[in-house]
């Protein structure tokens, strides 16, 4: 599961979703591989204004992986590509969860990742 | 006609097979009216270009639909930086899926497949982050399956490398049982979407079968709230004057 997948996901539980720690999810115990791939710029500069940067920040720190910026780079960084853009689709497309756990800041639930997929399906009385 | 992705791949025993409604999807998210509608609500044409689009696909089955989607992007909406995602409450769906997709997208510049989760409708999304929802539900209206049985049937049998008979019937019975009027799952996933679609440009397309009172649903949305819009776009199966199935499109219009 790629690490961009992250940026638009929240807790499955409804009661949940109203609460701002309820997203970003925290990936723990987590075991990355990287898949790569070729950049497409035009996704690169257009995903910017979608990214929730500080979030992105919180994950990436949580993953041990190499501090981001304090603030998004901007479209004009990105280059033919440049190392920042390099870098940001590293980071946003070929990083990813094979197995591992997402876990809710706002409610505890962890949801496992298995073979790259995230089950967010709940126990009955959850939903 | 634009190519049929592959899904030769995926095991039908557990796994809906492309059938009439899966196709029907394909020729009306790619006929000239649609991709004009999404050219124009996705700013092809501006040189300010929006933010990249997201797609996703509730139940994907055997992922044929949004992989015609994801490899087709720059047709559909004149654009190669649109994203996708796919849902199935199915697992093995969401494996099957996942590789058809992957199949299909021959080239980084042809969109960005994001994942498939296992999830129930849209609920582990974000609110109105999805720009564009394309839902084929299980609409044959008889009895939901016992859920009870999920969470064992959803994963193969401890220490086993198949699944059973048993196990296939019910994850196929996902497939099409929808439940009072066929309209139990879909129900549930309308009161979702005024919630999860983008607000500017959010769009979603949903399949419907003649018992599923296509025009109560379509009133439905249209009492939403100012703006809403629901329109049968799409139909096959002409039968006695009978549509069998029909894409019914929403969207809120903006003054
Ligand atoms: C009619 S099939 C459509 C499959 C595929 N999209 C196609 O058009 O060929 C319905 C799909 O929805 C999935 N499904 C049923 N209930 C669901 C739910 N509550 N949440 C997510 N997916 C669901 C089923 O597992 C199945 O894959
Ligand atoms: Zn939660």
């Amino acid at each position: 599961m790629k690490l961009l997948t992250l940026n638009f996901l929240t807790c499955a539980i409804k009661t949940c979703k109203t609460s701002p720690s309820s997203f970003p999810l925290h990936p723990q115990d987590a075991e990355l591989e990287i898949v790569e791939s070729d950049v497409n710029m035009a996704f690169l500069r257009n995903i910017l204004p979608r990214l929730m940067w500080e979030e992105l920040r919180g994950i990436t720190r949580e993953l041990g992986l190499p501090e981001l910026p304090e603030t998004a780079p901007a479209a004009e960084d990105l280059g033919e590509p440049s190392q920042v853009a390099k870098d940001l689709h590293r980071l946003l497309l070929e990083t990813s969860i094979r197995e591992g756990k997402l876990v809710c800041g706002n409610c505890g639930h962890e949801y496992a990742v298995k073979e790259g997929i995230a089950n967010f399906l709940l126990p009955g009385h959850l939903v | 006609m634009l190519p049929t992705p592959s899904t030769s791949h995926v095991d039908f025993d557990r796994v809906y097979e492309p059938a009439e409604d899966s196709y029907l999807l394909l020729d009306t998210l790619s006929s000239a009216d649609e991709t004009a509608f999404l050219h124009d609500r996705f700013d092809a044409a501006s040189k300010q270009p929006s933010s990249s689009p997201l797609v996703v696909e509730v139940g994907v089955g055997s992922g044929v639909v949004l992989a015609f989607v994801a490899a087709n992007a720059e047709i559909i909406f004149g654009r190669h930086d649109v994203l996708t995602l796919g849902t199935d409450i199915n697992s093995f769906a969401c494996q099957a899926a996942s590789k058809t997709i992957h199949n299909a997208v021959k080239s980084a510049q042809t969109s960005i497949f994001l994942d498939v989760v296992n999830s129930d409708l849209a609920s582990s999304l974000r609110p109105h982050t999805i720009d564009l929802l394309i839902f084929n539900p299980p609409y044959v209206p008889t009895r939901l399956p016992d859920f009870s049985r999920h969470d064992s049937y959803n994963d193969l049998p401890a220490g086993q490398t198949s699944t059973t008979f048993e196990q296939d019937s019910y994850l196929l019975e996902l497939a099409y049982a929808g439940g009072i009027d066929g309209m139990e799952v879909t129900n549930r996933m309308l009161e979702q979407i005024p919630q999860i679609l983008s607000f500017d440009r959010g769009v979603a397309y949903l399949l419907l079968c003649a018992q599923n009172k296509p025009e109560k649903v379509k009133q439905c949305v249209r009492d939403w709230g100012t703006g809403w819009k629901a329109e049968t776009i799409g139909t096959s199966g002409k039968k006695a004057g009978w549509e069998r199935l029909q894409i019914v499109k929403m969207w809120q219009q903006k003054n």
